[in-house]
């Protein structure tokens, strides 16, 4: 836990040392013993609009603790609700989802950063803590998040003068500051372009090494997803059509035969759906 | 051409440029006047104006008539204006209230409300209430409607994000609506601003014993022009100045806002 802690303060800025004052990580490294990653079963999930087409049909799943899972699709195929479902923000028509694991929050990151304008990057980390305990020691807790995402000199900005990529890194720092147990991220990385998003895939595969949430991406990029997840779920028309492991280990090299060759795979997948 | 002596003559130009116009005109004015191109029956010659100004001012006429059309703009604009808010905000955040209220303020809305000044005397004579009524009435209509409409149109995702984050409904209200909803209310304060003074200023100009309107319109039976003029250039002013004091404020509460970063 102290490696893994200490894995997570690579890729510091410098600049302000003070930050990393031996209280601060100490107190760090107390809540990683604590904060583990919640396991996910789903039992016969059923999603419907309106009494319309099911969106998701019956769907049956387990995702252990601190997995990385990876949802592809094709759009309309159900996986955003599927997350939504999960995160308890669509009620299940049928079926239950069961969250398993330690009392660690849940949070969501969306394609679009969400950040409230009016309010300073800090303050918008700040907002993914809870609101007791003293105000000295969230903005701390929000300060040592925003460093983790590589931001720690824009702590005192407005959303407005960050880049695309910026202020995504201010959402995922907000979604991380609680220490979640669970990580949903709905096509975060959609709307950047593709040197930002491999910065990003990167940063948030290190994240979730040293911290170990359980993590689900949906994604319309297959690369994105074998090169990041454990485990990738394909899903057609409301159920689970393909369920691979990723045995690549890792660090994963970018253009990795094996890699390639499991993208090809899901990618003819996906096409051969459409017929 | 700016001052040599100033540190930097670029931005002391760029502050200066929008007076350069009014400037200009006043300058023509009384070239105009003093050459005896315009009758100075009809219209007086800006230093007249100023003597005028000067006069009224030395017997504290000016002053007394200032202070009472001002207690009645605020006074007024603070009625309608809490009143508009208030509407605006509960049929914003409650459906119910909205189809309570809404049509019926929408119908209201329709007229126009110089045209109640006849009612408005028969109610309340020539005293202090037909001018805040009035004023008030003005007033509520921009801050209700823009109220209305900058908490209709916060950008539901974010309320959603601060749903998922579990913020409290007050909490909701305080950190991600209301704020939302300041650029839009803006707006209508700088609405009813305007309304205000012309709302008031016809209604002195029609039944009143003191105000500036009021001074206008007795200078008019003694054909004292100056004053008459003296009048309007002081609107003037005071529009001027209600613009600056909401831009001010503007500034303080949106600074994060890029449209509204000291331009």
């Amino acid at each position: 836990m102290i490696a893994s802690t200490l894995r997570r303060f690579e890729g510091f800025a410098p600049a302000t040392p003070t930050r990393l004052r031996r209280e601060v990580i100490d107190r760090e490294i107390a809540r990683d013993r604590t904060a583990t990653g919640l396991g996910i079963t789903l039992r016969g999930l059923s999603k419907s609009f309106d009494g319309g087409r099911p969106v998701i049909d019956g769907l049956d799943l387990h995702v252990p603790a601190g997995q990385f899972v990876a949802v592809v699709g094709r759009s309309g195929c159900g996986k955003s609700t599927l997350l939504r479902l999960i995160l308890g923000l669509e009620t299940p028509s049928a079926g239950r989802v069961a969250v398993e694991g330690a009392e660690a929050p849940r949070r969501i990151m969306f394609q679009e950063p969400r950040l409230l304008p009016w309010a300073r990057v800090l303050d918008n980390v700040a907002v993914g803590l809870s609101r007791d305990g003293p105000a000295a020691q969230r903005r701390e807790r929000a300060a040592a998040a925003l460093h983790e995402v590589g931001l720690a000199e824009k702590a005192g900005q407005w959303p407005s003068t960050l880049s695309g990529g910026q202020r995504q890194r201010v959402a995922l720092a907000r979604a991380l500051v609680s220490r979640p147990g669970l990580l949903a991220l709905d096509e975060p990385l959609g709307a950047l372009d593709a040197l930002t998003r491999i910065d990003m895939q990167a940063m948030i595969e290190r994240i979730w090494r040293a911290q170990g949430f359980t993590a689900l991406l949906v994604t319309h990029d297959v690369a994105e997803a074998v090169a990041l997840a454990d485990r990738i779920l394909v899903v057609e028309a409301g159920r689970i059509a393909l369920d691979v492991p990723v045995t690549v280990p890792r660090p994963r090299r970018r253009g990795d035969p094996d890699l390639a060759a499991l993208e090809g795979r899901i990618l003819d997948h996906l096409l051969d759906g459409r017929m | 051409m700016p001052s040599l002596a100033l540190p930097s003559p670029t931005a002391a130009a760029q502050r200066l440029a929008p007076w350069l116009l009014p400037a200009a005109i006043l300058v023509g004015w009384q070239i105009a006047a003093s050459a005896g191109l315009v009758s100075t029956r009809l219209m007086p010659a800006p230093l007249d104006v100023a003597a005028a100004g000067w006069r009224l001012a030395e017997t504290g006429e000016l002053w007394t008539n200032l202070g009472v059309s001002f207690l009645r703009a605020a006074g007024g604009f603070l009625i309608g204006g809490v009143i508009g808010f208030s509407l605006g905000l509960a049929n914003g955040l409650s459906r119910l209230s909205d189809r309570l209220t809404d049509t019926t303020v929408q119908m209201i809305r329709n007229i126009p409300h110089l045209s109640l000044i006849p009612l408005v005397i028969l109610w309340f004579g020539i005293g202090e209430e037909a001018k805040l009524f009035l004023v008030a009435l003005g007033v509520f209509f921009p801050i209700y409607a823009n109220t209305l409409h900058g908490i209709r149109s916060v950008d539901p995702q974010l309320v959603e994000m601060g749903r998922i984050y579990g913020m409290s409904k007050p909490e909701l209200f305080w950190r991600v609506v209301l704020p939302g909803a300041l650029p839009s209310i803006f707006v209508g304060l700088r609405y009813a601003l305007g309304i205000m003074w012309l709302t008031l200023i016809v209604a002195e100009t029609i039944s009143a014993s003191s105000g500036l309107g009021y001074m206008a319109m007795q200078a008019r039976e003694f054909m004292l022009v100056d004053v008459v003029v003296l009048a309007i250039v002081i609107y003037a002013l005071l529009g001027k100045v209600a613009d600056l004091a909401t831009r001010r404020l503007e500034r303080a509460c949106l600074a994060w806002n890029p449209a509204y970063r000291s331009a």
